[in-house]
């Protein structure tokens, strides 16, 4: 792989390419059949359509934060510490902050628009909010100060920190929402009653986000290689650099 | 002076060491006692002239104590690992040559201290100031739940404000990354201490499941932090 | 050998402070360290005590592979800074006994390295924070002397003491290396410094050769 970004400094290939091209005809097909095609639902109306948003991206949202813990346990076990396992790592925690952020977004207009509610104290959407500040903090400390391998170091450490804490506030976030039994779980999901159409149309969005995912990581991971590349390179040009300089006193 | 390599110091010392160090340096320097209890103090006027509502303050008091304890945690941790990074002291831990994780309790003991004591202070606050009454069995319950809560809350912060010492740009980081991590503390903690103190008609019966979470949560971030603490206090 | 460095890279973000050190140190030298401001003296002492990942080449100190393990390296080594590495809330006496209760340290040991620096009765009972900088580099010195290191590693160790502070240091080297530690020091005092230095080494750009 880095010596095809040598030769080139895109970061397409093949692969990306009809990963890409998949990726726009499955999305075509389920903006086409969500927004058209599907039927409203009988409670909800026209809003049950965020679903086909927000359900594909929550599942992408966990499913980087997955990636991400499995990539920082890798880097941690592995004699040689791979920094491809590192970078698929921040890549990977990159996208899936964004998809996030639209599960929030999503996930509050929704509710809005349904139950007249912004934000609701469930467990699953307390955890996802509480999943994507964690996640804001790995990025703050991946752009600390240091070298490759310190970076990597210290956010793999506090990725595996964020899996063993994860559970903790989810479980506490229950625990703590089953005291009040009288309130209603306000989940508009829960609510909606899928004929086969909108299940596939379901089903369809989770694949044409998740190709969007991974070509979104392919190609964040093979720019963090190139950064990687040009800083080597620019490294043996200070090192060269200051050589001269030393040999000039 | 024949020069050899010292023996090795058993784990037990250093964090005997390390504990004892930072207690001396409070109580010489009087930081916690000074400026963060007051502080702390201070914290609980405040909540009150913002909620300005007998009933309400009565019912959140629970909430109140830790949140002014999470506020006042960010301070003293940064006090704690300030002591070190002043004169370049932590560089000289990491020649020590010493295992990092007894350093690591070491620290958090010390921390738990000064946490202890912001407690007691926070709770004997809202006993005046927001008029709560705690029975018998609601003490037990509320210092085993201070125990627990404590012992969670100086592992975690130990832990990070070793990740946050030091190099600028780095304290800002100490509160996007503890408090969320310590959400789970404050809900435990908050319902414990609510139980305790029967606002909103609590039983103190309900709280004991809360000390469970908090004694697993400590144990967590106590077998995890030790792990940890080496890797991300190196450079 | 101690220490042996091969083409050598140690970088702080992206900048080369060591571009290639090479250079070997054998036992019981004692060894300057000269060059300009920013040459890399000081990131090559805090290599040799295994603070800095080596990120080109190779470094063995002490028998201890540095690309592989930068940490057993550590208890053997004594590292002086630019800071002291004190508390400045507790008195020299308290300090020397934290610091030598990490390394398990007899009193004695104590009692000789603070004499040794010249550290009476009445500064033992004084706060750092109330000491002049003479006085906490000697503080700083006897902390180091404690440690009983077979590699010393000082960063202008004579900066800040009087004529007597810095002859007693000058014993203190000799005396390690007569029992058999090795010393490598930075200085600017070139003058004071080749008189002790068995051997002198220039660091400039952060590269390494004899001089």
């Amino acid at each position: 792989m880095s010596q095809v970004l040598q030769r080139t400094s895109a970061t397409g290939t093949r692969a990306t390419k009809v990963i890409g091209a998949l990726a726009i005809l499955v999305m075509v097909w389920v903006v086409v059949s969500g927004l058209i095609l599907t039927p409203q639902d009988v409670v909800q109306g026209e809003s049950v359509r965020i679903m086909y948003v927000h359900v594909p991206s929550a599942w992408i949202a966990y499913l980087a934060f997955i990636f991400t813990a499995v990539a920082s346990a890798s880097w941690l076990i592995s004699k040689k510490h791979s920094m491809g396992f590192d970078r698929f790592a921040g890549a990977s925690a990159e996208v899936g902050v964004m998809f996030m952020a639209i599960t929030l977004i999503t996930g509050s207009l929704w509710g809005r628009l349904t139950w007249g509610e912004f934000w609701q104290w469930d467990p699953r959407l307390t955890t996802t909010a509480f999943l994507f500040v964690t996640y804001v903090g790995y990025l703050a400390v991946r752009r600390l100060e240091g070298s490759a391998e310190q970076r990597a170091r210290r956010s793999a450490v506090v990725a595996m920190l964020a899996v063993l804490e994860i559970p903790l506030v989810h479980f506490s976030v229950v625990l703590w929402r089953s005291l009040h039994q009288g309130a209603t779980v306000l989940n508009p999901n829960g609510d909606v009653k899928m004929d086969d159409l909108m299940l596939f149309t379901l089903f369809s969005g989770v694949v044409a986000f998740t190709l969007v995912f991974v070509w979104l990581v392919l190609h964040r991971q093979r720019t963090m290689l190139l950064v990687d590349i040009a800083n080597r390179q620019g490294l043996d040009a200070a090192i060269a650099a200051r050589k001269t300089e030393g040999s000039v006193r | 002076m024949k020069s050899d390599s010292s023996m090795p110091v058993s784990k037990g010392k250093v964090v005997t060491a390390v504990f004892l160090k930072d207690v001396q340096i409070e109580l010489r320097s009087r930081v916690v006692t000074n400026q963060v209890l007051p502080f702390a103090g201070l914290v609980m006027v405040m909540f009150a002239f913002a909620l300005d509502n007998d009933d309400v303050l009565q019912r959140v008091a629970g909430g109140l104590v830790w949140l002014a304890t999470l506020f006042s945690l960010l301070i003293i941790v940064q006090r704690s690992f300030a002591i070190d990074t002043a004169d370049g002291a932590l560089d000289s831990l990491r020649v020590a040559g010493i295992e990092l994780s007894a350093v690591f309790f070491g620290k958090a003991i010390a921390l738990a201290a000064k946490l202890v004591a912001l407690e007691m202070v926070l709770i004997f606050s809202a006993l005046v100031l927001y008029r709560v009454d705690v029975s018998a069995i609601g003490v037990v319950l509320l210092v085993t739940c201070v125990f627990c809560a404590t012992s969670g809350l100086a592992f975690v912060g130990t832990l990070y404000g070793g990740l946050t010492a030091g190099a600028k740009g780095r304290e800002t980081l100490l509160p996007l990354l503890l408090l969320p991590v310590v959400a789970p503390v404050l809900i435990a903690a908050t319902r414990a201490t609510e139980a305790a103190f029967g606002s909103g008609g609590a039983q103190t019966s309900e709280g004991w499941a809360w000390i469970g979470l908090l004694a697993v949560f400590a144990a967590v971030f106590g077998v995890g932090g030790s792990l940890a603490f080496g890797s991300l206090i190196d450079e | 050998m101690i220490v042996s460095f091969s083409d050598v890279v140690v970088v702080y973000d992206n900048f080369p402070a060591l571009a290639g050190a090479t250079f070997e140190i054998s036992r019981g030298e004692i060894v300057l360290l000269q060059g300009p401001n920013g040459a890399g003296k000081t990131t090559l002492l805090r290599t040799c005590a295994g603070l800095l990942p080596i990120v080109r080449g190779s470094a063995n100190v002490l028998s201890c592979d540095l690309t592989s393990d930068r940490y057993s390296v550590r208890k053997k080594v004594g590292l002086l800074g630019h800071a002291n590495g004190l508390f400045h809330d507790l008195t020299v006496e308290e300090n020397m006994s934290f610091w030598s209760r990490l390394i398990g340290a007899s009193d004695q040991d104590v009692k000789t390295a603070m004499q040794i620096m010249g550290l009476s009765d009445r500064l033992c009972t004084t706060r750092v924070a109330n000491l002049s900088a003479g006085q906490k580099r000697r503080c700083a010195l006897a902390t180091l002397i404690v440690r009983r290191a077979q590699l010393w590693l000082l960063d202008e160790p004579h900066a800040g003491l009087d004529t007597h502070g810095r002859d007693e240091l000058d014993k203190t080297l000799r005396a390690a290396r007569e029992a058999g530690a090795t010393v490598m020091f930075a200085s600017h005092e070139i003058d004071r410094a080749r008189n002790l230095a068995t051997r002198s080494l220039m660091v400039a750009g952060g590269l390494v050769t004899e001089s």
